[in-house]
């Protein structure tokens, strides 16, 4: 029963752990930096526990979802297909992207939103070897004075940030945590 | 007890998803109208719709809400939106600012400075800071695209060649981030400068299909000019109740004979004030 895997590790109380789980992306993305808590949903591996959260919280058949590198296998297809029902879609046409950081490159293959809806953009959860409050100095909207997290490079950040109000926004996932990183926040 | 005949939250979890995913692009978009699929709610549009579905998507069963009106916990509207989350998500509620962690409001920011723990919801009847200069909604999303805001400060120029000074007094136009020119909702503009807060404030429109955010720490510079720099006027007075020297009015005709009382429009921090032995004129002259 080759099957089964996909069946499991939903949310077992939807309505509930979703709500829940929604609230630390909403706190990551209001807060750049800052590391809250994303879990409830149990994917295969390689995802982590709050990857699959965040895609058990963001996506359905109306978002098609593009699954990078080494996160594009049969047993995670069958896994979001059964839990979710985003059809799965190029880089270039998904609403989110699920993947480690070097699987996701180059960026510009995603949307970018146009400067009338620049919110039609599509957002990219980054599996992260490390996720800690340290690293890269970030500013902008949600932080006080500073904050620093642990982030795979800079430039790319920063080049996204020029391009608003038009550009990506980021939800690094590591274990059941969840940081984020908005177009806004100035990352040097 | 939650209503076991409803989804926790009252909405269907697709719904949910949707206008949290709208929630998002607004919180990084600060000041941008993300539309979103308004759904209908089992109250008519004017009543908050807006304000209900962002809270619905947000409330987890751990949360405690506040719903305030004008400022008020105790009139029609938020006395029935508390009894609605209390029926449909079984949440705890309250009437204290500081227990809070979520406060639905339609038309006030409350006294007591917020925390970063709390997130505001606003319920808002029209997004758009530009509607009233330009009807169509294909030209003020240009207008927004292009940041071309001189209408606006035309404007409040008329304000004052009119009137002398800049008149208006409620959703005063703010420009958060020196991008986005945004409405806060028919707040005071007595309220204006505490939309710099430390608290997230999520703004729903439900008629008009649109979801906005202010992130904690943003910026938000209420539109003005060098020589008519914005003012937060209130009424000059202290509250009749509980003397208050600082917090926004509510003027209340008393009789038929000219009659007058000001008091606090935020009753929980009125309440607090007089049970912590403060008294005011007019509570003082009944005595």
């Amino acid at each position: 029963m080759s099957d089964v895997p996909a069946l499991e590790g939903g949310f077992a109380d939807p309505a509930r752990e979703a709500a829940a789980a929604f609230r630390g992306l909403l706190g990551a993305m209001a807060r750049p930096g800052r590391i809250e808590p994303c879990g409830g949903a149990v994917p295969p591996a390689p995802m982590s526990i709050a990857a699959g959260s965040a895609l058990l919280v963001l996506c359905d058949p109306d978002t098609p979802l593009h699954l990078a590198g080494p996160f594009d296998t049969a047993e995670l297809g069958d896994w979001v297909a059964f839990h979710t029902g985003a059809p799965l879609a190029s880089a270039s046409e998904c609403r989110f992207a699920v993947g480690p950081w070097e699987a996701l490159q180059p960026l510009d293959r995603f949307a970018m939103g146009t400067p009338e809806y620049p919110d039609r953009s599509a957002t990219l959860i980054v599996e992260m070897a490390d996720l800690a409050a340290h690293g890269a100095r970030l500013t902008g909207p949600g932080i006080e004075t500073e904050a620093f997290l642990s982030l795979p490079e800079i430039a790319a950040f920063e080049t996204n940030r020029r391009a608003f109000p038009r550009g990506l926004d980021f939800i690094l996932t590591k274990g059941c945590h969840v940081a984020a990183l908005p177009r806004t926040t100035k990352v040097e | 007890m939650t209503d076991q005949h409803y989804n926790f939250a009252y909405l269907d979890e697709q719904t949910k998803r949707m206008i949290r995913r709208a929630l998002l692009k607004a919180v990084a978009l600060p000041g941008y109208q993300v539309p979103f699929a308004s759904r209908e709610m089992p109250m008519p549009y004017g009543w908050g719709t807006g304000g209900v579905q962002v809270t619905a998507a947000t409330l987890t069963p751990d949360d405690t809400l506040k719903v305030i009106d004008q400022g008020a916990d105790d009139t029609t509207n938020a006395v029935s939106i508390r009894k609605f989350f209390e029926r449909t998500a079984g949440v705890a509620t309250t009437t204290a600012t500081a227990e809070a962690s979520v406060i639905q409001t339609r038309h006030r920011i409350p006294e007591e400075d917020l925390t970063e723990d709390q997130i505001l919801v606003y319920q808002v009847p029209i997004p758009e800071p530009l509607r009233f200069l330009e009807p169509r909604e294909t030209e003020t999303r240009k207008m927004h695209a292009l940041e071309e805001y001189g209408a606006m400060h035309v404007k409040l120029y008329e304000d004052i060649s009119r009137h002398g000074h800049i008149a208006t007094a409620y959703a005063y136009p703010v420009k958060v981030e020196e991008r986005y020119v945004m409405d806060p909702s028919p707040i005071p503009k007595f309220d204006n400068p505490k939309l710099e807060s430390r608290a997230l404030q999520l703004f729903g429109a439900g008629r008009e299909h649109r979801i906005y955010a202010l992130p904690p720490h943003t910026k938000a510079v209420s539109l003005d000019f060098d020589d008519h720099p914005f003012d937060p006027s209130k009424a000059p007075h202290p509250c009749g109740l509980c003397g208050a020297e600082t917090s926004y009015l509510d003027e209340i005709i008393t009789d038929d004979r000219g009659g007058r009382l000001f008091a606090c429009s935020d009753t929980d921090f009125c309440a607090r004030r007089r049970a912590a032995g403060h008294v005011g004129p007019a509570l003082e002259a009944a005595l």
